[in-house]
C-alpha cells in the first residue's frame, strides 16, 4: 500500500496551483481537487496496478505519457491532465478495449451498471477504429453461485488485487502473456473446483464489466456493491 | 423451350427473399420456388453462453417481435429450472405478448398489405405504400398508427423499452406491474377496440372485390397447426398444440410442447436458407401444413372472448370447415387484433395483476427445455441444452415462418399460374405474386435467423438459365 509522508510539495496540475504530500500519486492530487482522470482498473481500497492505461497524462519535460494512478508527485511538476493528446489516447485505450474481446452489451448481465460502458459513453467514443478480433473464451460457469466471462474481461486486475490485498485468498491471478493474457483460478483449475476460493464475492463486486457475476442473473440484472469494499479495507487495515 | 422468372427482391415482407417462377416450352408457368437467401446462424453461436441470457440472446433475432422470442425462450428456460412460475408473472407476459401481437398485426395490415387493398393491386408501384395511403386515406393510415403505437405503448409501459425489452426473465418477470401503467393501458383500450372494429367494418365488405385473389392466392387444402387452451380456445402464450385438416377435422391434440420433435419434422431445401417444416405422420412434402392467424382461427373451438366470437361466428361462415385462403390471413389479423384488446384489458382487470410476487428463483434442474408460444406470424418453438454448469451446448428455433415455408412455396405457384403469362412480368402481376408472401408477413430474418432488410427480386428465367426478365424492388 501506498506510504505518504508529512513533506508538502507545490505542484500545478489541470493548469491548478495545488499543494500535495510527498507520496500522493498525481490521480490522488487531481481527485481532491475534484479533476477528472478516467480510470477503471484503480479501485479505492487496493493497491494501484496501472493496468488500463486510461489515466495517462502528460508531464512537463517527461517524453513520454505517465500514469496518474502510479506516478507519485514530484515538488515543482507541471501536470496537463486534457490534452488533446491524452484525449484521443484514452479513446482508443477504449476503442482496443472493445475491439480486444467479446463486449455485447445487449446480452450483458451488467448492461447499464458496466464501468466500461460507462467510460466509452462518457469519453464518447461511438465506435471502434479497429476491426473486432472475435476471440474464442469458454466461460467458467462450475462455481455453484458464481460465472467467469472472460470475454468481457479488461484485464484490470482488480478481482486479482482484492483476492490477495483484502481477502488474502489469492485466488485469483494473471497467466499468458500478451494478447493470450487471462486472469485465472488457482493454477487453471475451473473455479468451482478451486480450494482457494472462499466465495466472498469480493471479485465480483468490483469488477467493472460484466466478466464476474452472479449466476442466475438476467441481462442488466448484475448490480455491483463496490461501496462496501473500502470499509473491508480499513476495518482489515486497522486490524479489527 | 422453358424459362424462369425472378422476382428479387420480393417488397413490403421482413427480411430478404427472391421468387424463381418457372415456365415449361409453352410459355406456362409450371413451377414457383421461394428462397430466403439471407443466414445468421443463432443456433450456433449462442452454444457455450449461460442459458439465462438466452432471453436476450435469441430476441435479437428480430426488431419487429423480439418479445415473441423472449416469450418462447424464457418458457423453455422455465423448463430447464424445472419451475412453474407465479400466475401473475404468467399473466403479465400474456398481456405482453397479446400486445405484440396487437402492434405486428397493424403493422402487417397497415403498413404492409393495406396499399393493395386500397390503392390496388395494379395501382403505381411508387405510391403503393403506407405514405400513399396516408395520401388518399388519411383517417385510415391514422387509425393503423394509432392502433401498432398502442401495442408498442403497453410494451414501453410495461418493460421501460418498446424493442428488445429486458422485462421477461427465466422464472417470470423481472419488475410488478404498477397501477398507475395498468390505468394508462386501460384508458387506451376503448380507442383500440373501436379502431380495430371500425377496420373489420371496412375490411369485411371491401374483401369482395377480391374475389380472384382470394380464389389463387394459396387457396389449398393443407393442415393447420396452433396452440389451443385446453378446453380448445385461442391460445397464444401457452396451452396445447393442436392439428386440424382442412375439414377442421382435429388430427392430432393436446400435444406437449416437450414432444414437437415426435410430431414436426425439418426438411433442408438447397434453394433457400429456410427449412421446410412438415407434419412428420404425413411425410415430406405430403405433411404441409400453416401456422399463424388464419391457422390459430381454424384450429380453436372459439377465440373466449365475446367480440372476438361474434367475429368469428362470422368468419367461419366464409367457407364450410378450414378457411383456406391465404388472403383470408388478413381478416384473421383484424380478428386477432380484437381478441388481443378484449384480452389483454380482461387481464389486466384481474385482481392479482398487481402482486409483486412475479419471479421463481432456481438453479438449472433440467438438463433441456423446450418453449412454445404464438409469435404473431405463428407457432414458435424454441429448444435449448445445457451442461450441468448451466451453459448453453445446443439450440433448436423452429419460426413461425419457417413452418409456412411449404405453404408460402405452393401458394405462389398458384398464384404465378394464375397471373402471369408470356415472357414478361407485368407489375400487376408481379405485385400479386408477392402479394402471396405478404398474406403470411413473413418474417426471414427471424426464421433464418438471418440479417438484412427485407426488399424482393423476382427473376423470369429459362430451362438454361437465362435470365429473360427481372424486377427488383428495394
Amino acid at each position: 500500500m501506498k506510504q505518504t509522508t508529512g513533506r508538502t510539495l507545490g505542484i500545478k496540475i489541470g493548469g491548478v496551483e495545488a499543494q500535495a504530500r510527498e507520496g500522493d500519486t498525481i490521480l490522488d492530487v487531481a481527485r481532491a481537487l475534484g479533476l477528472f482522470i478516467p480510470t477503471l482498473c484503480t479501485f479505492k481500497g487496493l493497491s494501484a496496478a496501472g493496468a488500463c492505461r486510461l489515466c495517462m497524462v502528460e508531464v512537463r519535460g517527461v517524453p513520454r505519457l505517465l500514469p496518474a494512478c502510479a506516478t507519485a508527485v514530484a515538488d515543482g511538476m507541471d501536470v496537463t491532465i486534457d490534452s488533446p493528446k491524452v484525449v484521443a489516447y484514452r479513446r482508443q485505450v477504449i476503442e482496443l478495449l472493445l475491439a480486444e474481446r467479446n463486449h455485447i452489451c445487449a446480452a450483458c448481465v451488467a448492461n447499464g451498471n458496466c464501468e466500461l460502458q460507462e467510460m466509452a459513453l462518457k469519453l464518447g467514443v461511438t465506435h471502434t477504429r479497429y476491426p473486432y478480433r472475435y476471440p474464442v473464451f469458454k466461460v467458467d460457469a462450475s462455481h455453484a453461485r458464481y460465472g467467469f466471462d472472460a470475454n468481457r474481461c479488461i484485464l484490470c486486475t482488480r478481482c486479482v488485487r482484492v483476492c490477495e490485498e483484502v481477502e488474502g485468498a489469492r485466488t485469483w491471478n494473471v497467466m499468458g502473456r500478451g494478447i493470450r493474457s487471462t486472469v485465472a483460478t488457482d493454477l487453471q483449475e475451473p473455479w468451482g473446483r478451486s480450494t482457494t476460493c472462499t466465495a466472498c464475492s469480493k471479485c465480483i463486486h468490483v469488477c467493472p464489466t460484466g466478466a464476474l457475476f452472479e449466476k442466475g442473473r438476467a441481462v442488466g440484472e448484475m448490480q455491483k456493491r463496490e461501496n462496501v469494499l473500502p470499509y473491508l479495507s480499513s476495518m482489515r487495515s486497522s486490524g479489527r | 423451350m422453358a424459362k424462369h422468372i425472378i422476382i428479387d427482391p420480393v417488397t413490403r415482407i421482413e427480411g430478404h427473399s427472391k421468387i424463381t417462377i418457372f415456365l415449361n416450352d409453352q410459355g406456362k408457368v409450371e413451377n414457383a420456388q421461394f428462397h430466403v437467401t439471407q443466414f445468421r446462424g443463432f443456433e450456433k453461436f449462442v452454444e457455450g453462453r449461460p442459458f439465462q441470457e438466452m432471453p436476450s440472446l435469441t430476441a435479437r433475432t428480430c426488431g419487429i417481435c423480439p418479445v415473441s422470442h423472449l416469450m418462447a425462450a424464457s418458457k423453455a428456460c422455465d423448463d430447464i429450472m424445472a419451475v412453474r412460475i407465479p400466475a401473475t408473472a404468467a399473466k403479465l407476459r400474456r398481456v405482453l405478448n397479446l400486445a405484440q401481437m396487437v402492434q405486428s398485426h397493424a403493422l402487417s395490415f397497415f403498413h404492409l398489405s393495406s396499399p393493395d387493398f386500397l390503392l390496388g393491386m395494379d395501382s403505381d408501384p411508387v405510391a403503393r405504400n403506407i405514405l400513399g395511403v396516408a395520401a388518399k386515406f388519411p383517417e385510415l393510415a391514422q387509425d393503423g398508427i394509432w392502433l401498432r403505437k398502442f401495442g408498442q405503448q403497453v410494451i414501453e409501459r410495461m418493460t421501460g423499452k418498446r424493442v428488445h425489452p429486458a422485462w421477461v426473465v427465466p422464472g417470470g418477470v423481472s419488475k410488478p406491474l404498477s397501477a398507475e401503467v395498468r390505468d394508462q393501458i386501460l384508458a387506451d383500450v376503448p380507442k383500440a377496440l373501436t379502431i380495430a372494429r371500425r377496420t373489420l367494418e371496412w375490411f369485411k365488405p371491401a374483401i369482395k372485390k377480391f374475389e380472384e385473389e382470394i380464389s389463387t392466392f394459396a387457396n389449398f387444402p393443407s393442415l393447420f397447426l396452433g396452440l389451443v387452451t385446453p378446453d380448445g380456445s385461442l391460445e397464444h402464450y401457452d396451452g396445447f398444440m393442436r392439428i386440424v385438416d382442412s375439414n377442421r377435422k382435429i388430427i392430432a391434440d393436446k400435444l406437449e410442447s416437450s414432444a414437437y420433435a415426435h410430431h414436426i419434422g425439418e426438411a433442408v431445401e438447397p434453394f433457400s436458407y429456410l427449412k421446410s417444416p412438415f407434419f412428420k405422420p404425413l411425410g415430406y412434402p405430403g405433411g404441409m401444413y400453416r401456422v399463424g392467424p388464419l391457422a390459430r382461427l381454424n384450429v380453436c373451438d372459439r377465440c373466449g372472448t365475446p367480440l372476438a366470437d361474434r367475429e368469428l361466428a362470422e368468419f367461419r361462415k366464409l367457407q364450410e370447415g378450414a378457411v383456406l385462403s391465404s388472403f383470408h390471413y388478413h381478416y384473421a389479423r383484424l380478428i386477432e387484433i380484437v381478441y388481443g384488446i378484449e384480452r389483454l384489458s380482461e387481464l389486466l382487470g384481474s385482481s392479482d395483476i398487481l402482486s409483486t410476487q412475479v419471479r421463481a428463483v432456481a438453479n438449472p434442474n433440467k438438463s433441456e427445455g423446450v418453449g412454445v408460444s404464438e409469435a404473431p406470424r405463428g407457432t414458435l418453438i424454441h429448444h435449448y441444452r445445457i451442461d450441468p454448469d448451466g451453459l448453453v451446448t445446443w439450440a433448436n428455433l423452429i419460426i413461425a415462418t419457417g413452418h409456412n415455408n411449404l405453404a408460402m412455396n405452393r401458394g405462389i405457384t398458384q398464384a404465378a399460374k394464375h397471373f402471369v403469362t408470356g415472357k414478361k412480368i407485368a407489375e400487376g402481376a408481379l405485385n400479386r405474386v408477392e402479394a402471396v408472401i405478404r398474406c403470411y408477413d413473413p418474417c426471414l430474418s427471424c426464421s433464418t435467423h438471418a440479417l438484412g432488410q427485407m426488399p424482393l427480386q423476382v427473376q423470369l428465367r429459362d430451362v438454361e438459365g437465362t435470365v429473360l426478365d427481372e424486377q427488383l424492388r428495394e
